[in-house]
Parts: structure tokens; C-alpha cells; sequence
């Protein structure tokens, strides 16, 4: 393997690794203080030790996150120097802000934490609204750089370097709008369903178990919205990528040929060397409409561009292909839950939805994941769409092979131990009822 | 009224200070961790993770912006540093990666002795050897060895001799030591008991002396390895105002110590770091990496730049009440016994 492909492996196991702790930092933070609101409501002490118990988790999951986002903001020079010394002035202010709402998060983060009994009780709950909101301001900053790289604006070119940069309207890429707002749902929907699953998994062995009933319905109701919506906001974001980035289009939907009412595929192996995609099923003109909202709408294809500038076909229509499966479930199994719930007015805890529940649980980061491989491979074979070739973006510094193998082993002991981090919490809470809920929130405050 | 490449290196230094000041005190910590012993050597360390406590993600962030602003503002000398720095700032990464995960994990894992020590030896050893690697990239932008033209130059010419040299080592032992002795200062502080006040007095008078042999060593080291900034140290006007003042505070802080004025010592301490910082900050002035890159001719867009220090001036209005906030909540936590 060549240097550029170790660098772009340990780039993309790098941020494979932060997005969890990222969307974790987005959306426990808001089922806490969500659970939090209902204890200050209802005076309930099973919402509190819920509380309490998501509030470790994020802790945890945010000191991760933190160490490995500081470790992305050096990787950016480290291993893509000419990028960031060509880029830098363009989408620099997004990642200063960024600084600025992780800042805000952990300063609020420790006020929450330590501030239990310090603080007022409207001063506490506004302090996790605070990190809840900056958690989400955080992805919107770094996503908005990453829509600059698939859509640029902002500057112009003068030969191959930008001049007259205005790093505002670098914010606003077309692609900037689309982008976050699927990222965020994605976040609530995929962290909502993943702490449903972990519930529902305690469920199906302790059906009456206030604490967990309780957490699950929290869970469930985020996570399903969210993953109800999630294709709504796909639909946008499609038509932002047919709009600027037509070969990810084509790639996406392994569409060769350019034509008018091109067909959507599901399933399907792209053969760049045939320009054909066998074994789908084809859904005809659905692909115009979705990207167009016009069944006759033209679509190009691969071939119209230079072969040269194609992404990795294969591996984008599978890892897409594999997104839209796991969003699918997820809001189809949202569906039900909805439809139990406003025919029953009750929790859906049917031990058959529940098992569904606990299996879907992964799907969400399992989508997270593939979706952004669909986002950075199908920018490929640049790092700014048009501009800026990846290959000319990487360090000449030889021998990247040594640090993408230490950095995958650290990472790779990292996941391990916060795995057993958190099935240690999660079984500690397991046994939790209502009657020793209120002494375990006590005991919890002497540990926070 | 500076210009904005010089309002942003500014901004710069002042976020290196805090960085020195608090964040280093959490690596001085870690120090301490290691070398605690005696009979007191369980509360010692309990004494240093109650310090670190909530703070330390929040440190990062000065950090953090040292790297925005280089690359936002001065995206060449971001491209310089990265190309010629890669390995020591790859270390520095993976201490930065063992340190916080291991005081994360050592907090929230199992409160067996055994797997206690696990986390904190490894948290430990990367608060040894993180500092002096921070240490390594300061000495090695002063020195003037790195160069920005790589062509046909041999692996060891770009990558290691800039940084693997005494000088350099000489920088991150001074700063290791810098930092462990900001750490002591303020555990004698923050210790509840009178012979914890004592432990750490001792180890802050000590890591003192260690201070000021390597602060020769280094000043000694530089006329050879690193010319031009102890030209700029040795024969400016400001430099014998700013050397005298640091003087002042190394011996204020000393006696403090001595006559267990711990308040007043912690005052001193940070100013003596702080005006270490800002005297090597004068000196560098105006590269940002020797001996080619300054901040005139690194400077990326003007647009840009402003922008920056508008962004920066606004957060820091929101910022800075609400982090003196959760000091205060904090200092709140700590004037009670630790209940483990």
C-alpha cells in the first residue's frame, strides 16, 4: 500500500472513531436533560437517577471525544499539509467556532457534573441545555467545512490558488444546509435508538422495571421521530448532491449512462470495467424524480466525465446502498412504534417489539459510518471537489504505514475499554426498581 | 492599535500562557502522580486527580486554538510546522491520547487498587513525556533549523534533525520541569492537610531548583544551537526588564514557599511562567518558525484574519464569565474532603 492510501486509511479510521463520541456529545445530552425536565416536572426520582446515569455516560463518551478531536485537528496538517495550507484561510472560521462550542460544552459539561448541589435547580437544567445545544452547534461547524469540500465556494481562482476569500460565504456552500441537517437527525435517531435497544434488551428480562421503562420511553420517542424524518431530510440532501455533485450521484447509483427517467436501483454491483450494474432491482424513473422531484429528469451519468475523475464506484453504491437499508429499517420499525403508541396510548412493550428494537439498535451508527464513506469516497478523487487533487494534499513525509498501524492499535484498545466502561454502567443500573432508585441517586451524588 | 497578523499572534501567545499555566499545572500533576511516595502517597495522588478534576477537557481548548488560529491565519507556517514537526507532534498526539483517556478511565473504570494503578501509571508516563515533547516543537521552531525548501534533502536533514538535538531536549525537560513545579505550587494550595502542604512545598522548592539549572542549560545550549533567538534575548533593552521581572518572581515565589504562603507563592509561580513564555514569545518575534516563516509572510487571507479576532473577542465575552463560573463551582467541590 502506498503512503497516500495510509493516510487516508488513518484519516478515515480517525474520524470513523471521533463521529461516535461526536453524535453521542450531540444526542445524550439532550435525552438527559430531557429526562432531567421531567423530574424537575413531575418530582418522579426514577427520571433523576436516569439522569444521572446518561450524565456519566456522557462524560465518559465526551472526554473520549475530546482527546480524539484534538487529535483530528492535528492529523489535518500532519497528514494533508498542502489542504490546510490552502484551505486554511477559506474554512478556518468554522473550526474556530467549533472550538468555541466545544469550549461552551465542557465548561457547562463541568458545571453540570459538579454542580449538582451547587447550582440552583433551573441554573443546572439550563446548564445541560447548554451543552445539549453546543454539542449540536459543534457538528454544525465541522460539517459546514466538510460542505465546503464537496461543495466550494467563498473564494476566486487565480491560476490554482483562491483569492478574494470570503470565508462567509465559504460557510454557506450549498451543500452546508443539506449536510447538517441530515447529520443532526441522524445523530438523535441513531443515539436515540442505540439507548432504546440497550433498555429494551433489560426490558425483555424485567418487564416492570420503572427505571428502564421509563429510560426506553425517552429513548424511543427521539429515536423514532428522528428516524422518521431522517429520509425527509435525505430527500433534500439528494437534491443538493444531483444539483452539485453529479458524478457522487452516479457513483451512488452506479447510473453509467446519462439518460431522462433513470431508474433507482436497489442492490447492485457496479462494474466500472463493463460501465453496467447487475443485479439490481430497478425501480423505473425513480432516480429523476428523487433527485429532480421530476419522473423525466435528466441524470448524468459516469461516462460523461473523465475517467481519471471518478470516485471508487463499487465501494460508494454499496456503502450508500447499506445506509438507505439501515435508515429504512430504522424508520420502519419507528413507524410501528408510533402506530402501537397512538393506538395503545401506552409504552410499546410487547416482547416481540422490543427484540426488534434491541436488534435494530446498531443500525444507526452502522449508517452514520457507511453514509460518511458515501460522503468522503464519493468526493474522491479530490479533497475540494474540482480544485484540489487528494493525492497532491498529502505529507511527503515517507513511511505512513508506522503511524496508521500505532494509531489503529491505540484506538483499537481505546474502543475496547470504553465498551466494557459502558456495559459495566449498564449492568450496574440493571437491577435499579423504583423503591432503591431514590438511594442509588443519592449514593450516585457523592460520585458525580 | 497592532495589525491583525500581529493582534492574532498575540492571541496566540496569550492562549499558549493560559495553556502553560493551567494546563500545564494538569501534566505537572501527572508528574507528581508518578513520583508520589511515602506513606501519603494514596492521598497525594487522590490530592492531584481531585485538582484535575473537571478542568482538564476544558484545557485542552487553548490548545486547540493555538492550532485554529495558526492554521486559519498562517496557514503556511501550519503547512511548515506539520511537514517538518510530523514525528515529534505524532508523539505528542499519542500522550495526549494515553493522558486524557487514562484519567477518564481511571476515574469512571472499577475502584480496585489494581486497576487503579493501571490508569494511573499510564497516565502518569504520558504526563512525563507529553510536556517535553511540547517542549521539543517550541525549541525546534526557535531554532532555525527547519527548513521550508524539502527538495533533495535526505530523510534525517527534513524530519529529525530539527527537533532530535540537546537543545531541543534541553526545551522539553525545562518545560517538564516548569510544569511539575506550577503543579506542586498548587497543591500546596488546594491540600487540606498541614504535612500535605509540607510533601508538596518540598517537591515545589525542589522542581524550583531543577527550573533554574535548565533555564541555564538552555540559555547556554541556544548561543550555539539556537543564535538567533538568544541574540534577541541576550541584547534587547526589553529583554533586561522582562529577565528581571522573572527574576523577581522566581525569588518572590521561592520565599512564599518557604514561609508556606501558599496563595502568594501560586501567584508568583504563574507569573514566573508566564513572563518565561512571553520573554521566549519577544524573542521569537516576528517568526513564527525560524528561521524563514514570520507572521508577515505566512499570513493567509485578511478576511479571514478579521473575522477571527472578531469571533475570538465575542466568544471570549460569553466565554470567559462562564468559565470563572465553573471555577468557582469547582473550587466549591474541592474545599470539601474528597469522598472516594
Amino acid at each position: 500500500m502506498s503512503d497516500l492510501i495510509f493516510a487516508r486509511a488513518q484519516m478515515g479510521f480517525s474520524l470513523a472513531f471521533h463521529i461516535i463520541f461526536a453524535v453521542a456529545g450531540i444526542a445524550l445530552p439532550l435525552m438527559m436533560v430531557i429526562a432531567e425536565a421531567l423530574w424537575l416536572k413531575t418530582g418522579d426520582e426514577t427520571y433523576k437517577t436516569i439522569t444521572k446515569r446518561w450524565a456519566r455516560g456522557t462524560a465518559v463518551l465526551f472526554a473520549v471525544g475530546a482527546v480524539s478531536g484534538t487529535v483530528l485537528s492535528f492529523e489535518l496538517g500532519l497528514l494533508w499539509p498542502a489542504f490546510m495550507k490552502w484551505s486554511g484561510s477559506i474554512i478556518g472560521l468554522p473550526f474556530a467556532l467549533e472550538g468555541y462550542a466545544f469550549f461552551t460544552e465542557a465548561i457547562f459539561l463541568g458545571i453540570y457534573l459538579y454542580g449538582w448541589d451547587k447550582v440552583s435547580r433551573s441554573m443546572h437544567l439550563m446548564s445541560g441545555c447548554i451543552v445539549a445545544l453546543s454539542g449540536a452547534l459543534s457538528a454544525v461547524f465541522v460539517v459546514t467545512a466538510n460542505a465546503w469540500m464537496n461543495a466550494p465556494t467563498g473564494f476566486t481562482l487565480v491560476g490554482n490558488l483562491p483569492t478574494e476569500i470570503d470565508p462567509i460565504k465559504a460557510m454557506c456552500s450549498p451543500a452546508a444546509f443539506p449536510q447538517v441537517l441530515h447529520m443532526l437527525i441522524a445523530a438523535y435517531a441513531a443515539i436515540g435508538l442505540l439507548a432504546a435497544g440497550v433498555h429494551a434488551f433489560i426490558l425483555l428480562r424485567d418487564r416492570q422495571n420503572e427505571f428502564h421503562r421509563r429510560a426506553f420511553g425517552i429513548c424511543l420517542a427521539l429515536g423514532c421521530t428522528m428516524a422518521i424524518l431522517e429520509p425527509l431530510s435525505g430527500d433534500i440532501l439528494a437534491q443538493m448532491v444531483a444539483k452539485t455533485q453529479p458524478v457522487k450521484l452516479a457513483a451512488l447509483e452506479g447510473q453509467f449512462d446519462t439518460m431522462r427517467g433513470a431508474p433507482l436501483r436497489i442492490g447492485g454491483l457496479p462494474d466500472v470495467t463493463k460501465a453496467e450494474t447487475p443485479y439490481s432491482i430497478e425501480i423505473p424513473k425513480l432516480l429523476s424524480f428523487l433527485a429532480h422531484h421530476d419522473f423525466n429528469a435528466e441524470i448524468q451519468g459516469l461516462k460523461d466525465f473523465p475517467r481519471e475523475n471518478w470516485p471508487p464506484v463499487l465501494w460508494v453504491h454499496l456503502n450508500f446502498q447499506l445506509m438507505v437499508l439501515c435508515g429504512s429499517i430504522m424508520g420502519l420499525v419507528s413507524m410501528c412504534a408510533a402506530a402501537i403508541y397512538l393506538k395503545t396510548r401506552k409504552l410499546p412493550d410487547n416482547p416481540l417489539f422490543l427484540k426488534a428494537v434491541v436488534a435494530i439498535s446498531p443500525l444507526g451508527l452502522v449508517a452514520i459510518e457507511s453514509g460518511w464513506m458515501v460522503t468522503e469516497l464519493g468526493r474522491q478523487p479530490w479533497v475540494v471537489t474540482g480544485i484540489l487533487r487528494t493525492r497532491d494534499a498529502v505529507t511527503p513525509m515517507p513511511g505512513l504505514a508506522l503511524p496508521f498501524f500505532m494509531f489503529l492499535l491505540v484506538y483499537l484498545i481505546l474502543a475496547v475499554v470504553v465498551v466494557i466502561l459502558l456495559i459495566r454502567e449498564f449492568s450496574r443500573s440493571a437491577d435499579l426498581h423504583v423503591g432503591t432508585a431514590s438511594a442509588q441517586a443519592s449514593k450516585d451524588s457523592d460520585h458525580a | 492599535m497592532p495589525d491583525a497578523p500581529l493582534l492574532l499572534a498575540i492571541i496566540m501567545l496569550v492562549a499558549l500562557n493560559l495553556y502553560a499555566i493551567m494546563g500545564g499545572a494538569d501534566y505537572g500533576g501527572g508528574v507528581w502522580d508518578l513520583l508520589a511516595v511515602g506513606k501519603r502517597a494514596k492521598e497525594q495522588r487522590d490530592l492531584i486527580a481531585g485538582a484535575i478534576g473537571p478542568i482538564w477537557e476544558a484545557n485542552h481548548v487553548w490548545l486547540i486554538l493555538v492550532v485554529v488560529i495558526l492554521f486559519a491565519a498562517f496557514p503556511l507556517a501550519f503547512s511548515v510546522v506539520s511537514i517538518a514537526l510530523h514525528i515529534p507532534l505524532t508523539l505528542l498526539l499519542l500522550g495526549i491520547i494515553a493522558r486524557g483517556t487514562a484519567f477518564t478511565f481511571r476515574k469512571y473504570d472499577s475502584t480496585k487498587d489494581h486497576v487503579q494503578r493501571r490508569w494511573g501509571r499510564i497516565f502518569a508516563v504520558a504526563s512525563l513525556i507529553t510536556p517535553m515533547l511540547l517542549g521539543i516543537v517550541v525549541g525546534a521552531i526557535s531554532q532555525g533549523t527547519i527548513t521550508t525548501d524539502i527538495a533533495g534533502k535526505s530523510f534525517g536533514e527534513v524530519y529529525v534533525q530539527p527537533w532530535c538535538n540537546a537543545f531541543c531536549f534541553a526545551v522539553g525537560g525545562f518545560a517538564l520541569v516548569l510544569f511539575s513545579f506550577l503543579a506542586a505550587v498548587y497543591a500546596t494550595v488546594f491540600a487540606q492537610s498541614e504535612e500535605l502542604k509540607t510533601d508538596f512545598q518540598r517537591r515545589a522548592l525542589g522542581a524550583q531548583g531543577a527550573c533554574a539549572c535548565l533555564a541555564l542549560l538552555v540559555f547556554l545550549l541556544a548561543e550555539k544551537s539556537a543564535p538567533g533567538l538568544r541574540e534577541s534575548l541576550a541584547n534587547s533593552s526589553w529583554s533586561i526588564v522582562l529577565q528581571a521581572a522573572t527574576a523577581i518572581c522566581a525569588i518572590s515565589s521561592s520565599v512564599a514557599l518557604l514561609k508556606r504562603k501558599f496563595h502568594v507563592a501560586r501567584f508568583f509561580a504563574a507569573g514566573q511562567v508566564s513572563l518565561i513564555l512571553w520573554g521566549w514569545g519577544l524573542a521569537q518575534f516576528p517568526y513564527l518558525v525560524r528561521p524563514d516563516t514570520t507572521i508577515n509572510n505566512a499570513q493567509g487571507a485578511a478576511s479571514t484574519q478579521t473575522l477571527l479576532i472578531a469571533a475570538i473577542a465575542s466568544g471570549a465575552i460569553l466565554l470567559f464569565p462562564s468559565f470563572y463560573f465553573l471555577l468557582k463551582v469547582f473550587r466549591h467541590q474541592i474545599d470539601q474532603p474528597i469522598n472516594k
